[in-house]
């Protein structure tokens, strides 16, 4: 089944044309000529069999025939550009298409193709208008921009933008010429950099859009305002500030090296995307409109067909299937939700569930919900303030939130979700006062990282509805949840904590119960060998440097302060137990850093330094740890060797991961490494890697460092087993038209022409 | 002249909370009524597990409302959930008007005009409105229309220093400029209450309650809150003093006789902050969604006296016509929740009622209508010690009756107040 992207998802932008007359008489047109007596004609976006309008080849060419329709129709005096969905103009691009095209020639055919009908637009004696009402972004919002008037309709859904970025592409259908000409560089720049979508309001004051109207006969407002524009009535107020002005002429030495240095500071150089709009937006700027299109297409060739974008549409196409619940199994309907911690995680889990159901936080100590309610407050407030909150909806979400020290206020629970402490006799004990308290068939989650659900459930009188749902500190922020399947958990637990999950707009993988599940397993080698190389010397600043060049947002030294030294230490000590036969070389600093009073980041005593809250102050090393380490002297030690030892050890744990059934696919594994453990999403997550890479290589670094370092590189059976088999993780990308559950191999554009 | 009969279909009350009642400024300090209200009903929405799209109407009572939300209910019905569909409306009728509020539910669903109806009030007394004076009022509002400099300057002419005083509201009557302590203290004097009646009065209604809260009699209909900007959970009321002594009380001065009077601090009624509300439904409908009734509402009475000499006497002739309808007698009543304004008028109703004159010449009877046991009467506090958030303490006494009932196994209750304007409200409740 096919997914395409949503108002909440990513998109990317730009279409191909050139499709032919080849079976386009068979389909539905995706454009609809709607001419009306009064001369304005409404283009009527109408994807075929889709709930979102998308570009692709078959729309390029149905657009291409409306403009030709258009251009040779006297009575034609402007033209309205408006959709038939409801809720959206236009999302983006076909992601599919994006996966299937592999050649850089095929894409720039494809965007040229593009800009030819944009110009085209932007070119025409009659006046184009755009009425925007529901997400227009990416290619969607090129095409507005390429208008000569945008209207946008005042609805909350309304967004625009050019968020390609995010897809590991970059605006090349004139993005990145016509925003920083309309509201200027210094904001165009970071707005296309970071992706920035952005609400009718504040588009407006932008001069994203010129005129805001309501939603409903948004059409007929953009063909008055085309009308006037065709009369010469009405005269856009577009000038750019004296500012501005500055920024795009003599100061864009100074503009563009900021960004740059941002950039770089931001992707160490890993993402070409971000790199190909600074260089497109000041090829324009300086050479002229013309320049700027031509190295958007230049660029946009080399940067989709390569594999970081196509890695971040693979990683954006699998959250979508993860929307889907992995069990056929009704989930139990959730209208009261309760949650047992007031703590961190506590407060979180209840800070993304009060916007859907009243919600009931139960904690023994008064300071405890006191905290909780206080942080969930002030996050309100900050939405509020920000205008991402309207007061009455942070008004609603406040008064579904409600607190309780006993059991006894749990009884209306549908679900309950326990975030207690990791210690396995209080997570059991909390889990019979709570079914002493609740409905025979609540559902009742354990938030825990490590420790195994049979465990937790081992005296449960209903073991069949205890399951995991491992959250990510901090828990709004954080996209992933992995839900574990105890042995005993049956499928309507999994179903409504999946279905629960999504709707507080987490991506669900869902993994069988074992030591650290999935994600906290994975973490374990990579961590003791982060301390091993400490022991050998490496430096904390070097080791941290390699891993943040490499891809990753936190150091494995860093990463340590944030767990807690002692929680790491908890579920090193299980996971060593667990897997004593093959986990040799197993530190036993942590243990003596705990022992000393080290827990890291929340006692301030860690292998950093933190400045107090609010400071500007970066952190630094705490040179202190080094005693537990060998002393001060630190020695230089090989970059690619660190990063190695590392890396491999997680990958190789991610494929053990596989091959005993905690994970059920290799999809699950790469989407929780990169969403809940920062695996460089550009590489595509562990599996995605050892396909690129090739297994067999992947199996000769593991046996030269097991060689050089011991048994624990010994590469897991099913690593070799592919090795020498020559196998993937990954069958080929197929390619799903819209609204087609069938997935087909795909004829590249490009070399058909 | 047949007697009148609240006719149609049963009304049962199935739940009721409130947040605790605190004096005001205190930790309401910062809320909107509106914030108040909030919090009571969705406390309510969320313990019943009521589908909130069943609800047919949320009726809320408040006396000051703040001009931004002058129709709070509805304001509160889209903040505490409710689907958008429901229809909420304010009343007001003083102290009397979450109890207007419930008759108009227990009316509407009687009438079969709804099923499911939330009843209830909010209020504030840390946050009134407080006005600009008449003149400046006129000039300000005058001011939207001027053009020019030159007209503003115009506006200014005839402005007097004293124009600038604010114009704070007072709880004084309109029609006679007395104030309710004022009245208080008329009515002591009438009825011929000492004082030292009034201040043990008042001292048992702080122990009753500070006994109740002891016990947890009062934690089923307490929702507990926690508010900006301290958020620590807030679980009691705190205006009820368990260390209140005679001897504290009697050494108060009088406020409104400073010479003679007996009406004093301490046997009054304290400005409070808080919400309440209660869930009605039809009979037939609490049986068919499985919820169990606590008691029947079965009478409702709304009467007027002299705004002068019998300001706060309603309940003594609410009281009575509100039982004679339920055709119920005094004597039957297990349960009185009597609102407490001040120690004076529950004094006075109580000792009217067992006076053979005054019952013959202002209800009509040929006997005393009779005695109310003290022990029957406001048995877990009133609004002398919990507080008295004037538009949600209907609502109160509703939920505290209806429970007492249940917990001392009495058949019928009586839940009545006074109100400024002389008015004055009464229902009758029977054990479910």
């Amino acid at each position: 089944m096919r997914e395409v992207q949503d108002s909440q998802g990513s998109e990317t932008m730009s279409t191909n044309s050139e499709s032919g007359g080849n079976g386009h008489s068979e389909r539905k047109s995706a454009i609809r000529l709607e001419k009306r007596p009064d001369g304005v004609a409404i283009a009527w976006l109408d994807t075929p069999d889709s709930r979102l309008n998308i570009i692709s080849t078959a729309l390029a060419a149905d657009f291409a025939a409306t403009l030709q329709e258009i251009e040779s129709d006297a009575a034609i005096k402007a033209v309205v550009i408006a959709s038939a969905k409801p809720d959206n103009f236009m999302a983006g691009a076909d992601v599919h298409e994006f996966l299937t095209t592999t050649s850089a020639e095929a894409f720039e055919k494809m965007v040229r193709a593009f800009h030819e009908a944009l110009d085209r637009i932007a070119g025409s004696r009659k006046p184009y208008v755009a009425a925007i009402h529901g997400p227009c972004l990416g290619g969607g919002y090129e095409m507005a921009l390429a208008c000569h008037y945008r209207v946008a309709s005042d609805d909350p859904k309304t967004v625009v933008g050019l968020p390609e970025v995010m897809m590991g592409v970059f605006p090349a259908g004139g993005g990145c010429q016509r925003l920083p000409r309309l509201i200027g560089v210094a904001k165009a720049l970071p707005m296309i950099l970071a992706g920035q979508r952005i609400k009718g309001r504040k588009a407006k004051k932008l001069g994203m859009v010129d005129l805001l109207t309501t939603p409903k006969g948004i059409a007929d407002t953009a063909a008055k305002a085309a009308l006037q524009l065709a009369e010469g009535k009405l005269r856009p107020e577009r000038e750019l500030g004296f500012m501005d002005k500055l920024f795009g002429g003599p100061l864009l030495g100074m503009v563009m090296g900021q960004a740059r240095k941002e950039t770089m500071k931001k992707t160490r150089g890993n993402y070409p995307a971000p790199l190909a709009v600074l260089e497109c937006v000041e090829t324009g700027l300086r050479g002229g409109f013309k320049a700027g299109q031509e190295a958007e297409i230049r660029n946009f060739g080399r940067v989709a067909a390569g594999p970081e974008a196509k890695n971040l549409i693979r990683l954006f196409d699998a959250m979508n299937e993860l929307k889907k619940s992995p069990v056929t199994a009704e989930s139990h309907k959730v209208d009261h939700l309760a949650i047992i911690g007031g703590g961190f995680m506590g407060e979180g889990i209840a800070a993304v569930s009060i916007g859907m159901t009243p919600t009931v936080v139960k904690d023994i100590a008064d300071e405890a919900l006191a905290k909780c309610a206080k942080n969930i407050w002030k996050a309100l407030d900050k939405r509020l303030k920000s205008g991402s909150l309207t007061r009455l909806d942070r008004d609603r979400n406040w008064a579904n939130l409600h607190f309780t020290k006993d059991y006894a206020g749990l009884a209306n629970a549908d679900l309950v979700i326990e975030a207690v402490f990791e210690k396995l006799d209080l997570k059991q004990r909390v889990l019979a006062d709570t079914e002493a308290a609740i409905a025979p068939d609540a559902v009742f989650a354990t938030n825990t990282s490590a420790l195994p659900i049979g465990d937790i459930a081992a005296k449960a009188l209903h073991p069949e509805r205890v399951v995991g749902m491992h959250y990510f500190s901090p828990v709004p922020k954080m996209p992933l949840l992995e839900i574990v399947r105890g042995p005993k958990t049956d499928d309507q637990a999994v179903a409504t904590a999946h279905k629960y999950g999504s709707k507080q707009g987490k991506t669900c993988i869902v993994v069988n119960d074992g030591p650290g599940f999935y994600t906290s397993r994975v973490l374990g080698p990579l961590m003791n060998e982060a301390m091993l190389l400490l022991e050998e010397g490496a430096d904390i600043g070097a080791l941290d440097k390699a891993w943040l060049d490499r891809g990753w947002p936190v150091g494995p030294v860093a990463l340590m302060d944030e767990v807690g030294i002692d929680v790491a230490g908890h579920v090193a000590q299980d996971l060593g137990k667990a897997f004593a036969g093959r986990m040799q070389g197993q530190t036993t600093v942590i243990a003596k850093l705990v022992d000393a009073g080290y827990a890291g980041r929340k006692n301030n005593r860690g292998f950093y330094a933190y400045p107090p809250e609010g400071s500007k102050k970066k952190k630094t090393i705490n040179a202190d740890v080094y005693q537990f380490f060998g002393g001060p002297n630190r020695k230089p030690m090989n970059t690619r060797d660190m990063v190695d030892r590392l890396e491999v050890l997680f990958i190789n744990e991610a494929v053990y991961c596989l091959q005993e059934g905690i994970l059920a696919t290799p999809r699950d594994g790469d989407v929780g490494a990169i969403l809940g453990l920062g695996f460089p999403p550009f590489r595509g997550g562990p599996f995605r890697y050892v396909d690129a890479v090739g297994a067999d290589k992947l199996v000769a670094r593991m046996e030269e460092l097991a060689a050089k370092h011991g048994s624990r590189f010994t590469p897991a059976p099913l690593l070799k087993e592919m090795a020498t088999a020559g196998k993937v993780f990954y069958p080929p990308d197929l390619y799903k038209a819209p609204g087609s559950s069938q997935a087909q191999p795909k004829v590249e554009a490009g070399t058909a022409g | 002249m047949a007697p009148r009969r609240l006719s149609g279909r049963r009304v049962v009350i199935v739940d009721g909370c409130r947040t605790p009642f605190l004096r005001s400024m205190t930790d309401y300090m910062d809320l909107m009524s509106y914030d108040l209200g909030t919090m009571a009903v969705s406390a309510l929405l969320a313990r019943s597990r009521l589908d909130p799209g069943r609800v047919d109407r949320l009726i809320l009572g408040t006396v000051i409302a703040d001009v931004k939300t002058s129709n709070v209910a509805r304001e509160v019905a889209l903040a505490a959930g409710l689907p958008l569909s429901v229809p909420a409306y304010t009343v007001t009728a003083a102290c009397t008007s979450s109890n207007v509020a419930i008759a108009s539910g227990v009316e509407a669903i009687a009438a079969g005009v709804a099923d499911i109806v939330i009843a209830g009030g909010t209020e504030t007394s840390s946050d009134v409105p407080i006005r600009f004076s008449r003149p400046l009022r006129k000039r300000l509002i005058a001011s939207t229309k001027v053009k020019g400099p030159g007209g503003y300057l115009g506006l200014l002419k005839g402005v007097k220093l004293k124009d600038f005083a604010p114009d704070a509201p007072a709880i004084a009557e309109f029609s006679t400029g007395l104030t309710m302590g004022d009245n208080a203290e008329r009515l002591a004097k009438a009825v011929g209450l000492t004082r030292e009646e009034q201040d043990r009065y008042a001292l048992s209604s702080h122990h009753r309650a500070a006994k109740a809260h002891k016990e947890g009699l009062l934690a089923d209909q307490i929702a507990p809150v926690s508010v900006p900007p301290k958020f620590a959970p807030i679980t009691f009321d705190n205006g009820v003093r368990a260390d209140s002594t005679y001897e504290k009380l009697s050494t108060l001065p009088p406020v409104f006789d400073r010479k003679f009077g007996t009406v004093t601090a301490g046997n009054s009624s304290f400005l409070t902050d808080g919400a309440s509300a209660v869930l009605l439904m039809s009979e037939e409908k609490a049986q068919e969604l499985g919820y169990e009734p606590i008691a029947a509402i079965t009478a409702t009475a709304m009467v007027a006296l002299d705004p002068v000499e019998e300001l706060l006497l309603g309940p003594a002739l609410a009281v009575p016509a509100a039982l004679e309808q339920a055709g119920v007698g005094l004597a039957d009543v297990g349960v009185f929740e009597i609102h407490e304004a001040f120690a004076a008028p529950v004094l006075a109703v109580t000792k009217l009622f067992k006076d053979a004159r005054w019952c013959r010449d202002r209800l009509g009877l040929e006997n005393a209508l009779g005695e109310i046991d003290p022990a029957r009467l406001n048995a877990w506090g009133g609004s002398l010690s919990i507080g008295h958030p004037f538009g949600a303490t209907g609502a109160r006494l509703m939920m505290t009756a209806a429970r007492r009932l249940k917990h001392e196994k009495a058949r019928y209750g009586v839940v009545s107040a006074c109100a400024a304007g002389a008015l004055g409200h009464a229902m009758v409740l029977e054990r479910a």
